[in-house]
């Protein structure tokens, strides 16, 4: 009985009811991604490593490094020379070294120059490795091709045959230096949802004797993409290389150097869920205000119900309940606002960053941010149910004579 | 056989100033099963609280009222709620129906918190009162003398033993209030229930074979307030 005094009160409030369900909806959309965004970006970022287990750099912050030269975002901390790339190319430990150079765009795309065997024999992620989409191939070494990234290419509009003239810099100038060089795409990768889409990739060389360029440095590398034959030997690098206070910074390993970054930008989160549970307190105060103020309105009908014989707990349970459905109504809703919310905020990253974030794989706060917010909309339902409990029925329902 | 007993029935209310005022004193009151009876009462009478106390949803201060065997006067508030639910139809002066329940609802209303809804039985009553095309209709869809067949057909949803009725036919026009009198009286004898109504209406008054003047039943009108 008690689910039909709930879905009468509810169709008879209708109104109210779409309204606070509304606002437990967009509370609950923002916690939920929140929570996922942040939950999800740490896993994935920290995984992102594109296949290696280290970067050698320049002196300077590891943070840095890795955010250059695996996530192709910021500057790099400086140049290393040929010697160094040599150096560790040739050490037992090391099972592959890559080396890149930045220092060019297109429209804020960056160009990083690199050598075959990154597309021939890395496997990007376990299993992986990069494909080219039909039609294209790899760069060949002195040669003006180069090979894109899926997201960048997208984005660009650019197909194996597309042309390109490289603008001097990281970010994008329009007035800046264009250099003279035409490079050819000749290959489109296919997605690895990784940072690597979001790159155009040109021969080493190319970025290391692009005109305009230093002449001094055109054997200058930004970074070195290292692969290890076993973990123990990071370490044993790590040691060798960092506490040496040279001029290398040896960035390993790459997950724990990206959750150093999640943990300096922590307070964002902290912030973010701070404002998500704050909406949702307000959320449970809007399902208080809303069924508090119908009580006067609906005294009557409780003093009816209850001279017709229902008990105080039932009247007290079908308010109590009638705000747990607003909750479970309001928290169904919030996955339609966070499916959109989410999305919209992945879109975000992946432009950004070329990391592809799932939000809709199971994450925890799908079950418990329901639950929470059905139970807050039942602590806001409590305060209405208790008046709704204390009904005088003889004085409600009609004057004594 | 005796289906009401009352026996020493006290309701005193607390005053706003301090002090009590005494509303209720009836020495004495039965009802036999199925037995249709009349209460004269104006306003201010007590009537209201007496049908209150009898329906369970006021508690006596003191005395004694024993409903088909058990003392209403003696059961905790949930025991007086079922008795009601189960044993008791309650026809109002206003009808007091639920504006966001249909016909139909507040018929099954009237049974929810008893033995359950059966609603063949409740729509069987609709009909029975005339309103067997108006089932889906929402109270403010239906005229007054149509409200008050739904109110009828609540108060019977539950197989009451008794029926109370406080000024039913109030708010009705001369013709409409014969009529829902004559429908009253009829669907309680029909059922067996046993109706005790209250009324100021002469008219309502005289269609009764038993009729008492409640004025005089309560001692609390000629003694002095405590």
């Amino acid at each position: 009985m008690i689910f039909n005094l709930i879905y009468r009160s509810l169709r008879q409030h209708a109104l109210s009811t779409v309204v606070t369900a509304a606002s437990i909806a967009l509370a609950a959309g923002l916690l939920l991604t929140v929570w996922v965004v942040k939950t999800q970006s740490q896993s994935v970022f920290a995984a992102t490593n594109s296949g290696f287990d280290a970067v050698l750099g320049a002196r300077g912050s590891k943070l840095q490094l890795v955010l250059n030269a695996i996530f192709h975002l910021e500057s790099s901390p400086g140049n290393i020379d040929a010697k160094d790339f040599e150096m560790i190319r040739r050490h037992p430990a090391v099972k592959a070294a890559i080396p890149i150079a930045v220092g060019d765009n297109f429209r804020g795309w960056r160009i990083a120059g690199t050598v075959e065997q990154l597309f021939n024999d890395i496997e990007y992620a376990p299993g992986k490795r990069y494909a080219l989409a039909a039609g294209g191939r790899n760069f060949k070494i002195g040669e003006p091709e180069a090979v894109v990234g899926s997201y960048a290419a997208k984005q660009l509009g650019w197909t194996v045959g597309s042309t390109f003239r490289p603008y001097h810099g990281l970010a994008f100038n329009p007035d800046g230096e264009q250099h003279e060089e035409v490079y050819t795409v000749v290959g489109v990768l296919a997605p690895t949802n990784s940072p690597v889409d979001r790159v155009i990739w040109i021969p080493l060389e190319g970025v290391q004797t692009m005109s305009g360029h230093n002449p001094l440095a055109k054997t200058e590398l930004s970074a070195v993409l290292i692969q290890l034959r076993a973990p123990t030997a990071g370490l044993m690098l790590n040691n060798q290389i960092n506490a040496s206070g040279g001029k290398l910074t040896f960035a390993y390993p790459i997950g724990s150097i990206v959750a150093e970054l999640f943990n300096k930008i922590s307070w964002v989160d902290k912030v973010l869920t701070l404002v998500a549970w704050l909406v949702a307190s307000v959320a449970a105060g809007s399902v208080l205000v809303s069924i508090y103020n119908s009580m006067s309105a609906r005294a009557r009908d409780i003093a009816i119900l209850r001279a017709l014989g229902a008990r105080r707990r039932t009247v007290f349970g079908a308010v109590v309940g009638e705000a747990a459905v607003i909750g479970l109504l309001g928290s169904v809703a919030g996955f339609a606002v966070f499916a959109g919310l989410a999305a919209f905020v992945a879109s975000m990253i992946q432009a950004q960053t070329g990391v592809v974030l799932e939000p809709l794989q199971w994450n925890p706060v799908f079950w418990w941010g329901p639950v929470t917010f059905v139970g807050l909309a039942v602590l806001g339902g409590l305060v209405p149910a208790l008046k709704a409990y204390r009904v005088p029925v003889a004085e409600t329902i009609a004057p004594v004579s | 056989m005796r289906l009401l007993e009352i026996k020493d029935l006290v309701k005193t209310y607390a005053r706003p100033g301090g002090g009590e005022h005494r509303v209720l004193d009836v020495r004495e009151f039965t009802l036999e099963a199925g037995a249709q009876q009349a209460l004269r009462g104006e306003s201010g009478t007590g009537k209201t609280t007496f049908l209150h106390l009898i329906a369970g949803i006021l508690a006596p201060d003191s005395g004694s009222i024993r409903l088909d065997g058990r003392d209403v006067a003696t059961l905790g508030e949930a025991r007086r709620d079922r008795l009601r639910a189960e044993a008791i139809g309650y026809i109002f002066q206003t009808f007091n129906l639920l504006q966001g329940h249909t016909a139909l609802e507040n018929v099954e209303l009237g049974m929810a918190f008893g033995r359950g809804v059966d609603r063949a039985h409740a729509e069987s009553l609709l009909k029975r009162v005339g309103l067997g095309d108006k089932l889906g209709h929402f109270p403010r869809q239906l005229s007054t003398g149509q409200q008050q067949r739904v109110a009828v057909a609540r108060a019977l949803a539950n197989r009451p033993k008794l029926v109370l009725a406080d000024e039913p036919t109030g708010n009705l026009d001369r013709r409409h209030a014969r009529e829902s009198l004559e429908l009253i009286r009829e669907v309680c004898r029909e059922s067996g229930a046993a109706l005790l109504l209250v009324s100021h209406d002469e008219r309502v008054l005289a269609a009764f074979e038993h009729m008492q003047d409640f004025a005089a039943m309560n001692q609390a009108l000629s003694g002095s307030a405590t």
